[in-house]
């Protein structure tokens, strides 16, 4: 069985985000660089597969050689190989047709993608790719099991669990529950001295469409000060949200 | 050319997000001078669409179409937005439509935007505001392509009633192959889900255990909100994982976001950055929350919430 984990290469949650080029790229100064969490719960569910049935698990990002530290983290927490497709990418589907043509070459069984990145939010690459290898998708995945050529898994669904079955090969969309906070590898000594050793490819980007472009970004227009509602007076409360911000 | 818009249903009811699709594609047709066509499966009951300026309702109906596959419902919004050369396909944020979205968007060779929060800064080429970073920023991005679809987020154009004239036209499904089969479906009936929520009420460490989560549950009854809770209460198994709001959660974008108990760790507050007025209360005044906040009181949730909800019942009763 072949995995792949499509690993996004992101500032860190407690980042402050700041732009620079009059606003129209993120700045990096400062930033510490993690693997994208929704693609880190995917990776250690594929390190399980790994464990208990055999799985090579390959991960690939698509980026400029900045991203090789979090490649080599993912290797140290278990991952077999590493690929990293030359390109800086455009947009969400510029990614998704380097992702296809890899897969193409290598026939994965399970591709594990995040569900989203928490930095751009696209929530487009996995879905895309599924489409573009006319494979089974699911997304919003908490639970995945996969046997022979079957797989079964459950979606996070508004306000309930969707249960589905299909064939390989498929796309998941990985996010919190398909592992647990606790069950997230932490890279040991060991892990990391290996991790130097396993292969990291540079891959050359085929460089596909581009369908949209950043022009700028914004920051939220800051915040006025909070209103202070004694605990004694809830009626002034519910006066404020009935009259003045007109929510109830 | 036309505005297309997917309007879903749940047991056989328009839901409440599509009227919002439809007011904001209103907006789109009217400012191109092209109809508004919406789409909707299974779905008999159709006329309230045209009430919020939906003009055509392409109406299809299958057995096939009874469990969501969004291989196949993105297959049959593709031929109508196909047939009707549509210009922008606007999609929620429901889980289901941000499933479909990026399949669609191969399929229509289009661009994709989502969690835009406004009309289109331009049309010529189609530039969308979105949200990224988690709520931390937005991106202004052009889509210059010959169709886009446009993932709009929740609560970001409101609800806006404009009456038209409504012609349903029932069309076949088309059919995909697909060996991907829902087993098993298990909902909460009965409760708002955030993604659809007005006002959302959640709780975190600061309510002591599980057993005190009937304080978050009534308040949240009084209001006709979602629960919701802080990354700590899920990863403690206090409440399921469906509920966790933050950067690896779910986000909110609701009306009104009243927080009980939650210290407003980043994370915490990028997932409700979104959300209009927020509301916190906390015993903690230093807690980071009340930076975040609009309104805020200091003091003991176990005091202050039941309080909350006996004052709120009455003023609902005036």
């Amino acid at each position: 069985m072949k995995i792949l984990v499509c690993i996004s290469h992101v500032p860190d949650t407690t980042s402050k985000i700041n732009f620079t080029d009059e606003d129209s790229s993120f700045d990096t100064n400062g930033v510490q660089f993690i693997i994208n969490p929704n693609d880190e719960f995917g990776l250690t569910r594929a390190i399980w597969m790994q464990q208990q049935q055999g799985a090579e698990v390959t991960v690939v990002t698509v980026g400029d050689n900045s991203c090789e530290s979090t490649l080599r983290k993912c290797l140290a927490i278990g991952a077999n190989k590493a690929l990293r497709i030359d390109l800086k990418p455009s947009d969400g589907f510029e990614v998704a047709q380097e992702l296809a043509n890899i897969c193409k070459k290598e026939n994965y069984d399970i591709i594990i993608a995040g569900r989203e990145s928490i930095d751009y939010n696209g929530a487009m690459v996995p879905g895309m790719l599924a489409a573009l290898l006319d494979y089974n998708f699911i997304t919003n995945c908490i639970e995945l099991t996969v046997d022979g050529d079957d797989a079964k898994a459950s979606r996070e669904i508004d306000g309930g669990i969707e249960t589905v079955s299909c064939k390989l090969p498929i796309v998941i969309g990985a996010q919190k529950g398909l592992v647990e906070e606790k069950d997230l590898i932490i890279p040991n000594m060991r892990g990391i001295m290996q991790a130097r050793q396993k292969p990291l490819e540079v891959v050359q980007a085929i460089k596909g469409t581009i369908r949209s472009s950043i022009i700028k970004f914004e920051k939220p227009s800051p915040k006025g000060a909070v209103k202070l509602v004694s605990a004694d007076d809830i009626d002034q409360l519910i006066d404020l949200l009935h009259n003045e911000a007109k929510v109830i | 050319m036309a505005i297309v818009i997917y309007a879903e249903s749940e047991n056989g009811k328009i839901k409440k997000i599509a009227f919002e699709l439809a007011s904001y594609g209103r907006a789109l047709a009217d400012k191109m001078g092209i109809p508004l066509i919406a789409v909707t499966f299974n779905q008999e009951e159709n006329d309230l669409l045209g009430s919020h300026g939906v003009e055509k309702v392409i109406k299809i109906s299958d057995e096939s179409l009874n469990d969501f596959n969004a291989k196949q419902y993105a297959k049959n919004i593709a031929t109508v937005a196909k047939d009707n050369q549509a210009k922008m396909v606007v999609l929620s944020a429901s889980a289901n439509a941000k499933y479909l979205a990026p399949i669609l968007a191969v399929g229509l060779s289009a661009g994709y935007a989502s969690n835009v929060v406004a009309l289109p800064e331009s049309f010529h080429p189609l530039r969308v505001k979105r949200s990224c970073f988690t709520n931390k920023a937005f991106n202004i991005s052009n889509l210059d392509n010959e169709v886009n679809i446009i993932g709009l987020s929740s609560n970001s154009y409101g609800i806006k009633e404009d009456p038209k004239s409504l012609e349903v036209i029932e069309k076949d499904s088309v059919p995909v192959n697909s060996t991907l089969k829902v087993e098993k479906v298990e909902k909460v009936t009965g409760k708002v889900t955030i993604a659809e929520a007005d006002i959302v009420v959640s709780g975190g460490r600061g309510l002591k255990g599980p057993e005190n989560w009937h304080l978050i549950e009534d308040l949240a009854d009084t209001l006709g909100a979602a629960t919701a809770c802080s990354k700590p209460v899920s990863d403690m198994g206090w409440r399921p994982h469906g509920e966790h709001v933050g950067q690896t959660g779910k986000p909110v974008a609701s009306n009104l976001y009243i927080a009980v108990g939650v210290s407003g760790a980043i994370q915490h507050l990028a997932g409700i950055n979104s959300s209009k007025v927020k509301v916190v209360i906390n015993n903690d005044p230093e807690a980071p929350f009340f930076k975040a906040a609009d309104y805020g009181i200091v003091g003991d949730a176990f005091e202050v919430v039941p309080n909350l909800i006996n004052k709120l019942k009455a003023f609902k009763e005036q």
